[in-house]
């Protein structure tokens, strides 16, 4: 069965420094600053559509914060907003995104906002469909270890992910080649409306790696520490050759599936209430000042001076160019 | 130049392409140990190892996805789908992923790969080992369908296809394997992708085909010759997509007639696309009926040698509508 992570005691017995602590800090806030942007812009008639991160944003940073950037590869799905920004985006890139601009780095305003992807940062394009970017992991591990890097291919998921074929397929290939890569489950128990009970009939997601020959970890989503641990862990299992590991991140997703969805019809509001006393930014934030890294008032002073620098690149980001409806044809084929 | 068949033409040209890039790995049911249930792959494990030469779990999605990752990390994947009937499961990765990489990051990604695909009937194959699946894909922008029908023209698209930027559905009918032998050049030479071919000239009537119907098609056009002295034009499509429509166009400009044969059902099948072109493009250069033979519209051909007979169009079905249109 899987193991579990439980809280880590200090952030010195994970390798992390204040400055480290600091700027996960700024990206938790910044996914979350990012996020009530959005719906503030969707409600203003500016952004057709929002896919919202709030809830996951410490496993997210947790995760991503253990890959190397410019080495690493990085499969994000949809809602992994946090994930990106560790990986190199910047809020302009996502509202360039949001706003389907013609310098949206993703797909220059061609997919809907949050598929990400940028050759750039190592981060894999995706589509809509779920879980198809399961296979093109193990495919990029494989050619990682084929070609002797030391690249680790990184791979996040909703657990609704887990029940496509393509999830099974890929992984069992993954364990079979002990490849280099780590898949992370971001469980927030609903695939939209569809509560995990009708999805599985086992507890944890990460139950399943035994089936696959590798270690299934699970850990507490809210704890940005507890998930930079298990990744660390399964990063360095992946470098030094032991093969893949499957975490599962138990979160919660504070708003609903997208702007498009109402959440009423399918989780009561005192389960909303209730999962936001787990909120990863507020306990991320009471870790930083019981362990003396910074108090209150500073880090009042990084969210204040992160909302304004939103504030500015999302005006940049509305002032870009719409793309050109002539270079609807274009990009179809290399030569094209 | 050499004379080979299919296979031969085939497992050359990807065992020399192998030989003189390492980046290129093959992957795919049962193509190490086994070389492939038709032989495309024989030897290749023992000479270019078990990395190069993936035995993959039995799951077609997988396949064609890992190789979109492959490709996404340097490597050339070339995959191979067993049966063009097993090729559906992966449906999703091709045209969802493969296909729309390079449109929807606005040309930041590509994928250059290969998926090598047995298909077609006349084997006794029965209803899934027979199919015709080139309409499909060939809708999908974003792929390349190829559908080569002689030894030479399999082996220069395929050097063709290996060195693409983008992905690449490589048809290979499976009765033409052993059946139809040519020669085929000894250098590395390519046949272009997106270029149909005269495959014998006339003057009378333009015929338009492709896989094991090309090969029915010429038999009847030798026929009509010799019975009748009027000539049939027969083009080689060699590409489904994109569809060469100059050299197609420019045929039935030429002979005024065209008739279009393919093995796949008839509705909507890709010789569908080739009459619409023509009626669309070259109406009024047309001296008589535009003439469509394809498979009938049931599910597929029965493993029975009668039920499988009476699925595929043959030579002496091609003859008569072909002597009715040369004679119009």
């Amino acid at each position: 069965m899987a193991t579990r992570v439980g809280p880590e005691t200090s952030h010195e017995a994970l390798g992390l420094d204040a400055d480290d602590l600091l700027s996960m800090y700024r990206y938790i806030v910044t996914a979350r600053l990012c996020d009530e942007a959005s719906f503030r812009l969707n409600r203003q008639g500016k952004a057709p559509f929002v896919v919202p991160v709030s809830g996951h944003e410490g496993c997210q940073v947790g995760t991503a914060y253990a890959l190397e950037r410019g080495s690493d590869i990085w499969l994000p799905y949809y809602r992994d907003l946090a994930v990106v920004l560790v990986a190199g985006f910047t809020p302009k890139d996502i509202f360039l995104g949001l706003f389907a601009k013609a310098d949206d780095p993703c797909s220059g305003g061609r997919q809907m906002p949050s598929h990400w992807g940028s050759r750039r940062l190592g981060i894999i394009s995706h589509s809509s469909p779920i879980g198809t970017q399961i296979p093109h992991a193990a495919g990029i591990a494989y050619a990682a270890k084929y070609r002797g890097e030391e690249t680790v291919a990184a791979c996040w998921f909703g657990e609704g992910a887990t029940s496509e074929g393509d999830w099974h397929e890929g992984l069992n290939f993954a364990g079979i080649h002990k490849l280099p890569v780590v898949f992370v489950c971001e469980n927030n128990h609903y695939a939209i409306s569809v509560s995990q009970t009708k999805q599985m009939a086992v507890e944890n997601v990460a139950d399943r790696a035994e089936a696959y020959g590798f270690p299934g970890v699970v850990v507490d989503g809210s704890d940005t520490l507890a998930c930079y641990g298990a990744m660390k862990q399964a990063v360095e299992r992946a470098r030094a050759g032991d093969g893949p590991t499957l975490i599962e991140a138990k979160t919660y997703r504070f708003f609903p599936h997208t702007s498009d969805d109402d959440d009423r019809s399918y989780r009561s509001r005192e389960e909303v209430e209730e999962a936001k006393h787990k909120d990863p930014v507020r306990i991320f934030a009471s870790y930083l000042t019981e362990h003396g890294i910074a108090d209150e008032d500073a880090l009042e002073r990084i969210r204040t001076g992160i909302g304004e620098d939103i504030d500015r690149q999302i005006d940049d980001a509305w002032n870009a160019a719409d793309p050109d409806p002539a270079t609807l044809e274009l990009r179809c084929y290399a030569e094209g | 130049m050499t004379e080979k068949n299919v296979v031969t033409a085939i497992h050359d040209t990807l065992h020399d392409e192998m030989a003189s890039d390492d980046r290129i790995v093959v992957l795919g049911e049962d193509i190490a140990a086994r070389g492939g249930v038709f032989r495309i792959t024989q030897g290749f494990v023992d000479e270019f190892g078990e990395q190069r030469v993936i035995d993959t779990p039995l799951a077609e999605s997988m396949i064609v996805g890992l190789a979109i990752g492959m490709s996404l990390h340097g490597l050339l994947p070339v995959a191979e789908i067993e049966f063009a009937d097993f090729i559906h499961p992966a449906f999703d990765q091709i045209v969802s992923e493969a296909a729309r990489m390079r449109y929807r990051t606005n040309g930041d990604f590509g994928l250059p790969m290969v998926i090598r695909v047995p298909w077609g009937g006349g084997i006794h194959g029965a209803l899934y080992h027979s199919q015709s699946i080139e309409a499909f894909y060939g809708h999908v922008p974003g792929l390349k369908v190829v559908v080569p029908s002689t030894p030479a023209d399999a082996a220069g698209l395929l050097r063709s296809a290996i060195r693409d930027p983008d992905p690449v559905l490589f048809l290979e009918h499976k009765k033409t394997y052993r059946l139809i032998k040519g020669d085929v050049p000894d250098h590395a030479f390519t046949v272009p992708i997106g270029a149909a071919d005269v495959k014998r000239e006339g003057a009378d009537l333009t015929v338009v085909a492709y896989g094991l119907m090309l090969h029915q098609c010429l038999d009847a056009a030798s026929r009509l010759e010799e019975e009748t002295g009027m000539s049939a034009e027969v083009v080689d499509v060699r590409t489904i997509a994109p569809l060469d429509k100059e050299t197609i166009l420019a045929s039935v400009r030429k002979t005024g007639k065209a008739m279009v044969v393919y093995e796949d059902n008839r509705t909507y099948g890709a010789g569908a696309e080739i009459v619409a072109t023509i009626a669309e493009e070259a109406m009024f250069d047309l001296d008589g009926p535009l003439v469509r033979i394809g498979g009938p519209d049931v599910p597929a051909m029965g493993f029975a040698a009668s039920l499988e007979h009476a699925f595929m169009p043959d030579t002496d079905r091609i003859y008569e509508p072909m002597l009715e249109l040369a004679r119009f």
